[in-house]
């Protein structure tokens, strides 16, 4: 189990904002209102997309059991990531004290089964309870089987997601990055008169495989990826991490103790960025090769982007039309909400509100410069307070986390999908084009004008004979067998009492 | 508005069309102890037969005028006349439908002529009811051939009030229900509760959930039909308090029953997604004076939200359609309804209805037209029969299967399409194929500078991929 020392250093994080301020999104959870995942949780998503490494997850079944293979992340070639492993502890393990035992035969297992070039051990409330020492056996386990096992300590009672990133990005500085320097660059791919530079991007995680849209362009401009941490990476790209020129955080300050260890350790110059929309899209190609400095680079990343932006504003030119003048309530979580704003407002799409729940004190200062001072913040995530602005902003869509999705289609409102679990790719500049698709998918769908309508019976007189049954029967019929769902009500109005009572 | 884009080519190449006197023996099945018998050569009617075989997956009555070359050339008036009578004799069957066939069409028989001789001639079979329909196979297709037969069967079968004496309404719970080819024995189930749920006696007619829904009977044999409509059940029509008809090609059957009774005709073009089944369950209050049942509400708010989840899936979704009228009219209204594009519309016969479809153009056409058609324009699903299948491998995008013929799955004459639950189960096998097979995802790209394992580098260079 990891002290509280240990854990209050991860809290500690100089490189970001929240350590200011007293309000964070680091603070305690609430009990009764606290929503996110643990750290757990949070540690397993952002390693999860390490594609060739046995993820094994120690613990009883609750904590593998029901979010394993429940990740949108996709990679170019090795699909163990997608086999979920868990210890899946048994009374048995906890009372009589095997469950160490357990981990390490599974790690054996785990190893002449699939024969990956890495272990991770996720460690969970049970284990971290009852005292294994997941340290200690990863190590044993390593020199028994001569196989890297990475113990990633990160019971659920640690703290949040937010930690649990941390905890994976620090388990990575300690035990992974470092252990390997870069492979020469392979033959064939020398370029006259380019000079290659080596770069990580830390928080890209691949979704729906979007990195690809942008991969390309890194290639073009010269920039060798040394790793993504971690979307499609591997496990000996992470060794090498160490090495690159820069590095770029991506949308997320969620592992930003990597970007300052590495800078810390070896130097490395980091920025943060993002490939969300057109503008940041070139901002993020423009600091790469402002921070490298090389002049050659410079001009051929402008006209790069001068050719890619020509060429996406007049694909998207007939949607633009489409959706111009749009209203969105923006609420997301572990996306930056100011990358996307300057996404929507690319597209001539009005935000008019944004959730601010995990934005640092940075963010909110970049959201007032991109959408005014006067613009909504919204902390309180809960579906009724969510619903209650999309009412009184009339907005046209909620652009959310997949949690929120039937919070809004239940009260029948337009919804797009934009976190990790989604299955469309939105970065770049290509992956604009698929965002303006699905937002038109569902702003346009005539699916919501069918499910608003009232059902004829309920808007016509009642039967011609004009006896058994009318409007007010019906009222009352329903009050008795069918309250509406809570969210179906008019604000303000309580909940359903059944009848009778 | 479709405009309709008609056969322009010599050859038609993979058949959507299955002939009229297909389509007017599956009508003739709907009734109790019927039988269709084909007037042409025996091959017209073993062909017909095969093809209900291996839909249904039931042994199907269907005889043959079996006219061979001397009756072709000199007149086959005989092999109608005791054709009639040795199926008279032999099974005694209640109702025995004449189809003819493109052959005797062309031949220039008269078979309404040859039903009146075999009266005169054979009196003793006054009771079995005899109808003759002129359902050539050189044209219309399965949907017109079947709305010919019904036709007949009203026009001969069922007695004019005058007549008869009966009035509407004198039943007054009894609502007929003329339905068309593309509702399955699933569908009629399904109707058939809709309606009683309302306290309504439905009597459909024909009644194919009766003779054909793959049941056991006690029989181990019957040369007729084991259950169906009862024919003497046609008596009763008039004095019915409605009358539905469900598919546009049964408008003039149901006009012709109106006008021979006096029973209101309700027309329903179709009875896929919301509205359709809106219009039918108002339809259906009013008939009955009772308020709609909470159960159906309810599965009208579990449509409601099955059409929000699956529309992501839905939308913008190009799809390619081929079917007999009816269906593809219905099928259009659906998907349309869902944010579809229906980028390809194939109908195996021309019908007004057709006109009336939300797509910009219909072509009547064949399997060959759908798959050139659903290439050039990208579809990327499939909505047909059987046959069609092989075309949705050829175009590498999945199918839904849905029409006549289905011989490649169990039970698809039993699946169920209409009404909110019907709609329902549609709206998430079509999201369903989407999901598994038509999401088009990012290619994954190779950086030739990665540093991936040495087993994962593509073996040429990254401009291969």
């Amino acid at each position: 189990m990891k002290s509280t020392k240990d854990i209050a250093e991860l809290l500690d994080e100089p490189a970001c904002e929240h350590n200011k301020k007293e309000k964070s999104g680091c603070a305690k959870p609430k009990p009764g209102s606290a929503a996110g995942g643990c750290a757990f949780d949070g540690a397993q998503i952002a390693l999860l997309p390490i594609a060739d490494v046995a993820h094994i997850v120690h613990g009883p079944i609750a904590c593998a059991g029901s979010s394993w293979d429940n990740r949108g992340t996709r990679s170019s070639g090795s699909e163990l990531y997608r086999i979920g492993m868990t210890t899946d502890l048994t009374e048995q393990d906890v009372v009589m004290g095997r469950s160490e035992k357990r981990l390490f035969h599974a790690i054996k297992q785990a190893i002449e089964t699939y024969n990956p070039p890495a272990v991770f051990i996720y460690n969970t409330c049970v284990p971290a309870l009852v005292g294994d020492d997941i340290n200690a056996t990863c190590k044993s386990a390593a020199e028994r089987w001569g196989v890297p096992v990475v113990p990633i300590d990160c019971a659920g009672f640690y703290g949040t997601k937010n930690l649990g990133n941390r905890i994976a990005g620090d388990a990575m500085v300690k035990h992974v990055i470092g252990t390997r320097d870069p492979d020469p660059l392979p033959p064939g791919t020398e370029r006259p008169g380019i000079k290659v530079h080596d770069v990580n991007l830390v928080g890209e995680y691949n979704i729906a495989g979007e990195f690809w849209h942008v991969l390309p362009l890194l290639d073009e401009m010269g920039l060798r990826v040394l790793c993504t941490l971690s979307g499609d990476a591997r496990f000996r790209e992470v060794q090498t991490m160490h090495k690159a020129e820069v590095n770029m955080m991506v949308c997320s300050k969620a592992m930003v103790n990597v970007a300052r260890k590495l800078q810390q350790s070896y130097g490395t110059p980091w920025f943060e960025g993002s490939f969300y929309g057109i503008t940041d899209t070139s901002q993020a190609l423009r600091d790469f090769a402002r921070v490298i400095n090389d002049p050659d680079l410079i001009e051929r990343t402008e006209a790069i982007i001068a050719r890619e932006e020509n060429r996406i504003r007049q694909a998207l030119a007939p949607w633009k039309e489409r959706l111009k003048g749009k209203r969105v309530l923006l609420f997301t979580g572990g996306v930056k909400s100011w990358s996307v704003i300057s996404a929507l407002q690319d597209l001539g799409m009005v935000v008019v509100a944004t959730g601010t729940k995990k934005s640092t004190e940075e963010d909110k200062a970049r959201i007032r410069e991109l959408m005014g001072e006067e613009t909504l913040m919204i902390e309180d995530g809960s579906p009724k307070a969510l619903l209650k602005v999309v009412a009184d902003y009339k907005a046209d869509i909620l652009i959310a986390g997949g949690r929120n999705m039937y919070t809004a289609l239940k009260a029948r409102i337009p919804f797009l999908d934009i976190n990790q679990e989604r299955e469309f790719g939105y970065e770049g500049y290509q992956g604009m084009l698929e965002l303006v698709r699905q937002l038109a998918l569902t702003l346009e769908s005539p699916v919501w004008e069918a499910v608003r309508a009232t059902p004829p019976w309920r808007i016509k007189a009642p039967s011609p004979a004009g006896e058994g049954w009318g409007e007010e029967k019906i009222n009352q019929q329903n009050a008795l067998f069918d309250p509406p769902h809570p969210n179906l009500l008019p604000h303000g109005e309580g909940t359903v009492v059944a009848a009778g009572a | 508005m479709a405009e309709i884009v008609k056969r322009n080519k010599a050859l038609s190449v993979n058949p959507l069309k299955a002939s009229q006197p297909t389509g007017g023996s599956l009508a003739c099945l709907g009734f109790d102890k019927a039988i269709p018998m084909l007037h042409g050569s025996q091959g017209c009617t073993a062909f017909a037969k095969v093809f209900f075989v291996r839909h249904f997956r039931e042994p199907i009555p269907l005889q043959t005028t079996a006219m061979d070359q001397a009756s072709s050339v000199l007149g086959a008036d005989e092999n109608v006349v005791e054709g009639i009578k040795n199926i008279a004799e032999k099974s005694k069957p209640a109702l025995i439908a004449v189809l003819t066939t493109g052959l005797a069409e062309t031949q220039g028989c008269d078979v309404h002529r040859n039903v009146r001789e075999f009266r005169v001639k054979y009196p003793e079979y006054n009771h079995v009811a005899v109808v003759a329909v002129n359902t050539p196979d050189f044209t219309g297709c399965v949907e017109t051939g079947y709305a010919a037969t019904l036709y007949e069967i009203i026009k001969d079968l069922v007695p004019d009030a005058a007549s008869a004496g009966s009035k509407p309404g004198n039943r007054q719970r009894q609502v007929n229900v003329l339905a068309s080819p593309m509702l399955t024995p699933g569908d009629l189930e399904a109707l058939r509760d809709l309606i009683e749920q309302f306290n309504l006696r439905p009597v459909l007619v024909p009644d194919l959930s009766d003779s054909l829904d793959g049941s056991l009977t006690d029989d181990d044999f019957s040369p007729v039909t084991i259950g169906g409509t009862p024919v003497s059940e046609l008596a009763t029509l008039g004095e019915a308090r409605a009358t539905l008809v469900i598919g546009a090609s049964l408008r003039k059957s149901g006009e012709l029953l109106q006008e021979k009774t006096g029973v209101p005709s309700h027309y329903f073009d179709h009875l896929y997604g919301l509205q359709a089944n809106d219009a039918l369950v108002q339809a259906l209050t009013d008939i009955s004076e009772m308020p709609v049942p909470q159960k159906v509400e309810r599965q009208r708010a579990q449509l409601q939200d099955a059409m929000l989840d699956t529309h992501f899936m839905l939308g913008q979704l190009r799809v390619a359609i081929a079917a007999d009228p009816d269906q593809l009219n219905a099928l259009i209204h659906l998907v349309h309804g869902m944010g579809c594009e229906v980028v390809t519309a194939i109908a195996a016969g021309n019908t007004p209805v057709l006109a009336t479809a939300p797509v910009d153009s219909i072509k009547i056409g064949d399997l060959e037209d759908l798959e050139v058609m659903a290439k050039e324009r990208k579809a990327q699903l499939l909505i047909g029969n059987s046959h069609a299948v092989a075309s949705a491998e050829r175009l590498g995008i999945p199918i839904l299967r849905i029409g006549f013929p289905l011989y490649d799955v169990i039970g698809g004459y039993q699946k169920t399409w209409i009404g909110y639950r019907g709609t329902r189960q549609t709206l998430f096998d079509l999201a369903n194929l989407v999901i598994n097979f038509a999401h088009e995802e990012i290619e994954p790209y190779y950086s030739p500078y990665a540093q991936k394992p040495e087993s994962e580098r593509p073996a040429c260079s990254p401009s291969c991929h």
